[in-house]
This record gives C-alpha cells, structure tokens and sequence, in this order.
C-alpha cells in the first residue's frame, strides 16, 4: 500500500547484512553508461508512473544510459513472484522497487549501498517516514462521538492530540456504531488490518517476538492488547475478519462509516468518485496506548541486485531519484499519497494545499514526529517478523479471541505459530 | 579402395531399409507426433514437479539440504492439518456435489427433444467455459460485505445479513458452492456423452422385462456409466485438490485460515511468506494423496473394463 520509504531501524539492518536497501536515490559524480532495467511498482495513481519515467529518462539523457522500465503491479502479488523468479533465476532487473519484508529476505543478494545512504542521510535528514491514517471526521466523529479530529489536527498547526488515546477511541467506535456509523476497522489478513493490529497491539508494548528473537507471547501486555480488540470488535462491522484492503475503502466511500485506517488512498477515490464523501475526510494520527502513539508504517525500497552488470549505473540513478526535487515531483505526482523517507521531506506543499477539504493531508507525513513509526511485528527479527506479518498473527489472534476461544488458547496457539516461525 | 566403394552401399542399404521400416511402423509415426507434447510435457510439468521436490528438500534460505526436514516440520503444525481436512472437506464435498448435480442434469437435458437441447447444453456450460478468475470476481461482488447483492436480496425478505465470507463455516460454503457452480458443468457433458452411448435395445429389454424407471437407472444406466463416472470424479478431483483460484480471489484462505486449501497455503507461506522450500512441500503433499485415490479408481476402471471384454 504505502509507497518509498525506509525506516532508520530497517536500513540500519539491512545495510548491515550488506544489502542493498535505499529509499529515494541519488549519486553524484557517476559516470554510468550502458543498459539499465529498473523494475517499479505499478503505482495505483493514473499519471505517477509518468512522472517517475520522466525523472528516469532525465538521469538517462544525463548519463547516457539506456534504460528500460516496467511496472509491476502489486495486485494478485505479482511483484513478488517477480522478485522470486528473479532471486532464483539470478537475471532479470538491475533495480527493483522491493515491498517492505523483501529486502530482508534478498539481503545476500542485494547489494551495499551504505555510502549513498550517508550522503543521503546528510542531505535530506534521517530517515523518519511516516505514515497517518485516514478518518471520516467532521460531522460523523463529531456529532456521534463528540471527537474532533480536526480540532485535534488543524492544518498547519501541531497537532493536539493528548486527550486521543486507544479508550476515547473505544468510546467513539462504540458511539459511532450506536449511531449506525461504525468504525471500519477490518479483521483480515492483509496489510490494512494487520498494520492496524499491528499499530495497536505496540500501542500496549504487546510484542509476539522481542528484538532478541524470544518468544513473548504470554505477556500481560499481549493480554491487553487483545482484550481490547475484543472490546473494540463488538463495534465493528460483523464481516469484518473477511475485509482486504479495498473493503475499508469502499465502506468509507460508501458513507457506512465513521474511521478507517488506511492511508489517503480512499480520500483519494472519494474525491472522484463520491466528492461529497471526501469533503468530509480528515487524516489524522493514531490514538495513543500505554505504551505510546504508534502508526503503522510500510515502505517500499529500492533494491539493487548484486547480480546486476550496471550496478554503478544504478547507485546514481537511486541518488538521482532521491534529490528533493525529484521526490517532491513524485510526491505530488501521486496526489501526496507516497511518503519520502527523510524527515527533512515531510513538508512540502502538496500536503498543505491538496483538498477538499484543504489540509487534509497536512498531517499525514507526520511533520510534527508525533507519533511512532513502526511496522507490525516489530521488533521482532526481520526474518521472523515477516512471518508474522504475512500470516497475519495478529488479526488471527484478535478473531480467534474474539469468536469465543479462550485467551490462553488463543494465545498458545499463537506461541506454537511463532514457535514455527524460528526456522532459518 | 575398390573394397570401400564397394562396401559403402553394402553397409549403407539396410540402415536406410530399417530406417524406412521404422517409419512405417505406426507406433513411430505415433511417437514423433506426439513427440512435441512430450517435451512440452517434459518442459512444463516434468521439470517443474522436478524443481519442486528439489526446492522442498532445502532449508528456508535455501541454503543447505534438509532432506525430509520440511516435511517432518510441517507434521507438527496444526495449522498444516487443519489444511489438509479441509483440502479433503472441500475437494470431497464440491466433487460429490458435482457429480450429482451433473447427473441430475445430465439426465433432463437427455429428455429434452433433440431439437432444443443444443441451446440447454450451451446455456449450462456457461459456468464452465467462462475463465474462473473473471466468474470468481463476480461472485466476489455477490459475497462482498458491504455491497453483498446476496444480502440485499434476503434483506428485501426481512432475513438479516449473512457474513458470507467473514464466517468461517458461511467461507466455505460460499467457497465450495462456487466450486460447484463452475465445475458441475463439467460432468454434466460428460455424463451426457456416456448417457447417449448406451444402446437403447438396453432400455427395450428392461422394459420388455417389466423393469421400472428406478431398475432401468440402477440397473442399465448407472453400471454402463460407471466407468466414465469414476474418470470424471477422479479427474475432477485432481483439478478440485488442486484449486487455486477460487479460493485465493473469494476469501484468501481466510477468515483465519479456515478456507486455505493446499494450493493456496502453499502460496501463502512460499511467496507471500517467503518459504519458498515450505511452500514447496505444501504442493506436494497433494501428490500422495491423489496417488492413492487415482490408483483405487483406476484399478476399479481397469478391472470393469477387463469383465466387460
């Protein structure tokens, strides 16, 4: 779902195992030439993929490299069987846009991009990007649950969002579905639900693996974070263990609910397909537990092949890629749905002024650092984490517990999972 | 020199003969026309089945050899035989289904005049013949919970709303009703074919021997259509084993876990989960157990055919 991006954790990972992970390129003073195959993610927005091949045919001229890009969609995960048949095959493309567990998987396949990432880091800020999630605000949050996530995200302004914990949130799903309005929180096993989940279940410290790679399971906190989702459940939409990503969206667009969590794809779809749905959308931040204000966050990496021939070539087209000026092109290309990586690219215009209503996307790159990016299943190691996530654990616990199993067997069953999980 | 030249066409004459023999031979014309498929055969399914066992004997980095290690693995995990019962479940149940559908069918579109029953028989392929990812996506909009067309329907009759896919028992009915819709098609023109072969003069002694419409079907129809009966169920059950699409486009194995069928686990966790050596052994865990019932039918076809001659 989310597009670019790279966490500090994640490059510091995967730059360690020697891996090529870089979001958002650049290199100076390279004299690349030759041929260069870049594979992309189709991006969901008409006209981003122009401006990315416009960005890539300028570095091209420059450099006089000839280059060819295909886009490769997401859906149906046809990238990653790609980047599988790639792995193996050892051909294909030079460079790969890599969804958010893969660079971890190829990590001794990719290769080293640490001194571009310096240079990188020193130019553009850390690497701190973000991601927000969309509310339906206004007058359904308002008037049903006397939260105003306007008044606690006002455009242009830090946010003031101390009272927006994990129980006003309670409070207003359950206000919202007495009210016919209910939050569309989906219990699936793709990444909109499991990043909710995911985002929460750290919301309470509830970790399934820990940095070290132990199982921790049967915590109180892992307790926690799952009595409260079977709180919170009972007012959510009965079918929602069988949401995917596009359910949230078209609940939102199709005016049955107050909030989803999602990024401003379907604020997006709204502005063109139901005007008068958008008008009422504001994205807003995360509520916060006791644990902290967590946000789900998903990049997508550049990754070069270490079995690519051009593979200078490459490292100064990922550079290139990464100057603010072709980021913030891509960025508004994509209507400021794609996120940079580096804080110090959190604030263009796009965000300010994209409407209706205007600034509703001004907090969704989370310029004022208010909330705490992590993906699910963090902080877990990678090899195990993608495990959970993919199997989508989390939602699975939240369903089993909530259908009426008992929680210590729901539990169980999810240590012998993790426990599976371990194999190298 | 001369014993050379004299030798050459000597030598030469009967390899040519063989040769042109061979030709003649209608089991080597046979064989180089078939030759083409045979590679594809082999290039296509062969080698793949071959990687795949290769894949599954190797660690998750698919670094080191494990040997029988990934299935050992899977034995122990509950969610791997939860797969497997309802690999079973699915499969048994869609193909019992199928088969009585397409039997019942089978036998009106046989009674309707031969001059309509083009148009029936057209008109009943349709599930069959329109490429499943297409037909699954339009039964997805009917099971969709927010725009269920199904759900709009029973709401009209005052019937609250059915989680066809949130629920894990209503997931795998819908699952295995779509199953049905497409694949009941299938055996319905092949029970069809085989219920226009039996001779009538059959049915003409059974009735000069004052046999009723059930003792008709049990007794002439049914064991002149045993053997395409089996074929057809054992055919079907490869492909229903096998099943991919349906699965992954309605529910994605979901909700947690209790539509997954082998195919689509093996997906999950391989690609998706990047076990490519445990996906692997998923997939093939299949081929055991459509051994053992391809050899139970066949034997039973093998041994029908040889009474019957």
């Amino acid at each position: 779902m989310l597009k670019s991006k790279l966490t500090r954790r994640r490059l510091l990972s995967t730059t360690a195992a020697a891996t090529a992970a870089i979001a958002m390129p650049h290199v100076r003073g390279a004299h690349a030439a030759g041929k260069l195959s870049l594979g992309f993610w189709d991006h969901w927005v008409p006209g981003a993929n122009n401006t990315t091949t416009a960005l890539v045919n300028e570095w091209a001229a420059k450099e006089k490299v000839e280059v060819s890009v295909d886009y490769i969609t997401s859906q149906g995960n046809k990238n990653l069987l790609t980047i599988a048949a790639e792995a193996q095959a050892r051909s294909g493309h030079d460079v790969f846009q890599f969804p958010t567990w893969q660079p971890a998987d190829h990590a001794n396949r990719l290769d080293p991009v640490d001194e571009i990432m310096a240079e990188l880091i020193k130019q553009n800020g850390a690497v701190n990007p973000t991601v927000e999630y969309l509310a339906r605000a206004d007058d359904l949050m308002r008037q049903h649950a006397g939260i105003d996530v306007v008044a606690m995200y006002p455009s242009g302004a830090p946010p003031k969002a101390e009272a927006w914990t994990l129980d006003a949130f309670l409070k207003g799903a359950e206000a919202c579905h007495k009210a016919g309005f209910p939050f569309g929180i989906g219990l699936g096993t793709t990444e909109d639900n499991v990043d909710t989940a995911g985002a929460i279940f750290q919301s309470f410290g509830a970790n399934l693996v820990d940095a070290k790679g132990d199982i921790a399971v049967k915590t109180d906190s892992v307790r926690q974070a799952l009595e409260f989702y079977k709180k919170l459940a009972q007012w959510l939409p009965p079918d929602a263990p069988a949401w995917d990503n596009a359910s949230n969206n078209k609940y939102l667009i199709a005016g049955k609910g107050a909030l989803i969590m999602n990024p401003p794809s379907a604020w997006a779809v709204a502005k063109r397909d139901a005007p008068k749905v958008a008008e009422q959308l504001w994205t807003h931040g995360m509520p916060a537990g006791p644990k902290g204000r967590y946000a789900p966050f998903l990049p997508y990496f550049y990754g070069i092949w270490n079995f690519s021939k051009n593979r200078s070539a490459a490292k100064s087209l990922l550079l290139y890629l990464s100057q603010p000026s072709a980021v913030e092109k891509m960025v508004n290309a994509s209507a400021g749905y794609d996120l940079p990586a580096f804080e110090k690219l959190t604030t263009f215009k796009v965000w300010a002024e994209e409407s209706p209503p205007k600034g509703t996307l001004y907090h969704y790159p989370n310029p004022y650092n208010h909330q705490i990016l992590s993906v699910a299943a963090q902080p877990a190691p990678p090899k195990i984490a993608v495990q959970i996530y993919t199997q989508a654990i989390q939602t699975k616990m939240v369903v089993r517990f909530m259908q009426g199993e008992p929680l210590e067997k729901t539990l169980a069953w999810a240590e012998t999972e993790v426990e599976g999980f371990m194999r190298t | 020199m001369v014993d050379a030249v004299l030798r050459t066409p000597a030598s030469s004459a009967p390899l040519r003969l063989r040769w042109r023999n061979a030709m003649r031979r209608k089991s080597t014309l046979a064989f180089l026309m078939t030759l083409p498929l045979i590679l594809l055969v082999a290039l296509l399914v062969l080698y793949p089945a071959l990687y795949s066992i290769h894949l599954a004997t190797l660690n998750k980095s698919m670094e080191r050899f494990v040997g029988l290690g990934n299935f050992l693995f899977l034995f122990k995990r509950e969610t791997f035989w939860m797969v497997v019962r309802q690999s079973c479940l699915f499969a048994i149940t869609a193909v019992i289904f199928k088969a009585l559908i397409g039997f019942i069918v089978a036998h009106l579109v046989h009674n309707v005049p031969s001059k309509g029953q083009r148009k029936w028989r057209g008109m009943l392929l349709v599930p069959w013949v329109i490429p499943p990812a297409m037909s699954c996506l339009a039964w997805l909009w009917l099971f969709d919970p927010s725009y269920s067309a199904l759900n709009w329907v029973l709401e009209r009759f005052g019937i609250a709303p059915v989680a066809w896919t949130g629920d894990a028992n209503w997931a795998r009915f819908s699952v295995i009703l779509v199953n049905i819709w497409i694949g009941a098609p299938f055996f319905m023109i092949m029970y069809l074919a085989a219920l226009k072969s039996v001779p009538e003069q059959l049915y003409e002694a059974a009735a000069i021997d004052g046999a009723n419409w059930w003792q008709r079907l049990w007794f002439v129809t049914l064991p002149m259509m045993r053997n395409i009966m089996a074929i057809t169920a054992l055919f079907s059950l490869i492909v229903t084993f096998a099943n991919f699409d349906i699965v992954r486009i309605l529910t994605a194995g979901g909700p947690i876990d209790r539509t997954h069928v082998f195919a689509t686990w093996a997906f999950w966790v391989g690609i998706q989960g990047n076990d490519i050596p445990l996906g692997a052994s998923v997939s093939l865990f299949m081929v055991p157990i459509l051994t053992v019932a391809a050899v139970f039918i066949l034997r039973d076809v093998h041994r029908r055919a040889s009474e019957m001659s």
